[in-house]
């Protein structure tokens, strides 16, 4: 059960109970966004860093490997950027107003 | 029996004035009077002066405040006696039992009492008694003997054989203890003078 | 059915007539309950409770896991988790020790988790008191949780019994205090009747949550942030379930007097049907008070009782619909709200009596204004209340009916309607 924005008391589970597991997919954080990562796969060494920081659910992970970042849930904190080993300097902020080009 | 009758125990902290007050509610309980029996708490120490209550009757009791005119006081330590709240509030045809080897005329003037001859007094040796029976002067089973003689509250063997059963259950390691305190009551129900 | 008749209710056959302190009656409750978990700490005078509950344990007596925790908040605090894992939990405390548990015992509510927990009446410090007022559970009264209040050993124990059925309520689901005096009644010795082991599970049943914290099947998260977006459609929730508790207790009631014989509701009233003049009254006052009722009766004199069972949800309506054609009516608190507006008690009786002024007049069946209302603190920190206080609290009443004011001399030195009975000028 997903609780509808605006749901009045009658609706909601009790006491604040979440029925949903992993319903952080259902909430998108996209929009909040100042810094856009943007991800060199040729850079890239999959070390997975990226995708254990990210506090939400942006590094896209596939068949073991770093595959992309879903900017729906990407707020632009820089965290992949920051652990991103040096040497590699595979993820990159940039200005999100530029739309994204660097 | 009086409807409702109403039991001040005096006492010291160690001497069982909460025990007895406890063991003669669940034995009238069990006799199918209505009770209460609970203890003062003060200053939980060896020692002190301590009291403890019972209410007993045939019909429901519903107080539950202390008893302030006790028809019944009964002083496990003669020297508590100094203490002029040991006779207080009495009741006309009341009675106060005195652990004590006095004489009951002699206790009566100790207790100040000498011009309410309404009031009874009655005195047994507790303590030489339980020191006899039990090796221990813990004077409470006897005076429980005493006070059950002297007020009539409960027939006698019907009486024994649930404090043999209760005594039983709280000496359940210790089973001389039941005997010897079942000797002191009975000893102390035949002993008990009043005057 | 808003009444109770403990005193006239015949007994089933399926009961022993016993004698046991109150807290023996409250820990024999406990293990005929069976809970999965007891979280407790020991205070005075709910030490007993703990004490022959882990005897129990110890013996194999019941099937519990008891958590010895290091405090209240801890004992709390575990409840609620055995109670959000699945568990069916109990705790007891007293005084400081419910003090101790204020942050929890809201978290308890609020999660709707039905605790049941005795809270043996007792004075809060300072200074440091042992003995019974009503000041610790009045301090948890807008808490959330349900409160049942208990006159003697009897009642305690069908209330522990009962509150069982009515926190686990699928409407409620609320956590249940059931209050009784300490010493006065937790150390007594009074008779009871108490029902057969099997006859108690039956009565309670099997607890089964719909969602518990344990089922890997259907996880839930309990507790959670809840900010200005939902957590007030969540108090309101709180609300309906304290409000649908009303015709859960009496419900429940009336299945328990099926079993056992005697009639709960939400409150007794005891010779009030001709009465002119009556006390408001919880816990073991209510006895003397009756005894006081009957006594003056006998003398020719129109008084009556009401003894409160059910503080929360307050049953305000019910209650003033009883007392409405009472000429007067005297509140006795035993807890100082130090509000200088009266009692906790008094406040609630108050408003509920002007609330049928409101709807036009008294009670349905008594025109005119409605009863004149006085205070009265009485017993904090365990002093006596004696039938001589109750009489001159009647008498007080009476004065008020010849004057047509409840004034003298002596109150409104703290509050305009607030004396106190057997303090020390």
């Amino acid at each position: 059960m997903t609780v509808r924005e605006g749901a009045g008391w009658r609706e909601i589970p009790r006491g604040g109970l979440i029925l949903t597991a992993g319903n952080a997919t259902a909430y998108k954080t996209g929009a909040w966004r100042t810094f856009r990562p943007v991800w060199h796969p040729d850079r890239c060494i999959q070390c997975l860093l990226c995708w254990i920081y990210c506090p939400d659910a942006a590094i896209v992970v596939k068949d073991g490997k770093v595959a992309g970042v879903d900017y729906r849930y990407c707020k632009g904190c820089g965290v992949c950027a920051t652990e991103c080993p040096d040497k590699a300097h595979a993820l990159e902020m940039t200005r999100e107003e530029a739309g994204g080009e660097t | 029996m009086a409807t409702l009758t109403e039991i001040r125990w005096h006492g010291r902290g160690g001497q069982g004035a909460k025990t007895a007050a406890l063991l003669l509610a669940e034995a009238a309980s069990e006799a199918g009077l209505h009770v209460q029996g609970f203890p003062e708490y003060g200053p939980e120490r060896m020692g002190a002066p301590v009291f403890a209550y019972n209410r007993l009757s045939d019909e429901p009791i519903f107080l539950h405040c202390h008893i302030s005119r006790p028809s019944v006081v009964a002083v496990l330590d003669p020297t508590l006696i100094k203490d002029p709240g040991v006779a207080a509030g009495l009741a006309d045809g009341g009675v106060v039992v005195v652990n004590s080897t006095a004489e009951p005329e002699t206790m009566r003037g100790r207790l100040r009492l000498d011009g309410q001859p309404e009031v009874r007094v009655a005195t047994v040796d507790a303590s030489g008694i339980s020191m006899d029976c039990i090796g221990q002067a813990i004077p409470n089973t006897a005076m429980m003997g005493a006070v059950i003689r002297v007020t009539g509250l409960l027939e006698f063997d019907r009486f024994m054989e649930v404090a043999r059963r209760l005594l039983g259950e709280k000496f359940r390691a210790r089973p001389a203890l039941v005997d010897g305190n079942l000797k002191a009551i009975r000893r102390a129900y035949g002993e008990v003078a009043v005057g | 059915m808003t009444t109770t008749a403990v005193t006239t209710g015949t007994v089933n056959p399926n009961q022993r007539r016993v004698a046991l302190t109150g807290n023996e009656a409250v820990a024999l409750a406990m293990r005929q309950i069976n809970p999965d978990v007891v979280a407790a700490y020991p205070i005075t005078p709910q030490t007993d409770i703990v004490q022959y509950f882990s005897s129990f344990v110890a013996d194999g007596r019941v099937d519990t896991e008891f958590v010895t925790v290091e405090s209240e908040h801890s004992a709390m605090s575990a409840t609620v988790g055995a109670v959000a894992a699945g568990a069916r939990a109990m705790t007891a405390t007293s005084a400081n020790g419910l003090a101790l548990m204020w942050e929890v015992l809201y978290i308890a509510a609020g999660s709707r988790l039905p605790i049941v927990m005795p809270v043996v009446n007792r004075a809060l410090s300072a200074p440091l008191n042992i003995h019974c007022d009503h000041s610790d559970a009045m301090g948890a009264r807008d808490s959330g949780w349900v409160q049942l209040w208990s006159e003697n050993a009897q009642e305690a124990y069908d209330n522990v019994i009962q509150a069982v059925r009515v926190a686990e309520h699928p409407k409620v689901l609320l956590p249940v205090m059931v209050c009784l005096d300490g010493f006065i009644i937790s150390h007594a010795l009074l008779n009871l009747h108490v029902l057969e082991d099997a006859a108690v599970r039956a009565f309670v049943g099997r607890y089964r949550p719909d969602h518990t914290l344990l089922d890997p099947e259907r996880p839930v998260t309990v507790g959670p942030l809840d900010l200005y977006d939902f957590y007030f459609e969540h108090k309101r929730q709180q609300a309906e379930a304290m409000s649908e508790a009303r015709a859960v207790i009496l419900q429940v009631a009336e299945d328990y007097t099926r079993l056992s014989g005697r009639r709960y509701g939400f409150f007794e009233a005891h010779r009030l049907e001709d009465a002119d003049s009556a006390v408001v009254v919880l816990g073991s006052a209510a006895g003397t008070a009756r005894f006081v009722v009957d006594e003056l009766r006998r003398r020719g004199r129109k008084v009556g009782l009401l003894k409160l069972r059910v503080f929360r949800p307050f049953p305000g309506r019910e209650l003033a619909e009883t007392l409405a054609r009472l000429q007067t009516v005297a509140v006795l608190d035993r807890a100082e709200g130090f509000s200088t507006a009266g009692g906790p008690l008094f406040t609630e009786v108050r408003s509920a009596l002007y609330a049928l002024a409101e709807d036009g007049g008294r009670g349905p069946a008594s025109p005119g204004a409605p009863p004149l209302t006085m205070n009265f603190i009485y017993g904090l920190g365990g002093r006596d209340l004696d039938p001589g206080d109750i009489e001159s609290v009647f008498d007080r009443l009476a004065t008020a009916v010849e004057t047509g004011s409840t004034r003298t001399p002596d109150t409104g030195r703290v509050g305009p309607l607030i004396e106190y009975l057997g303090v020390r000028e």
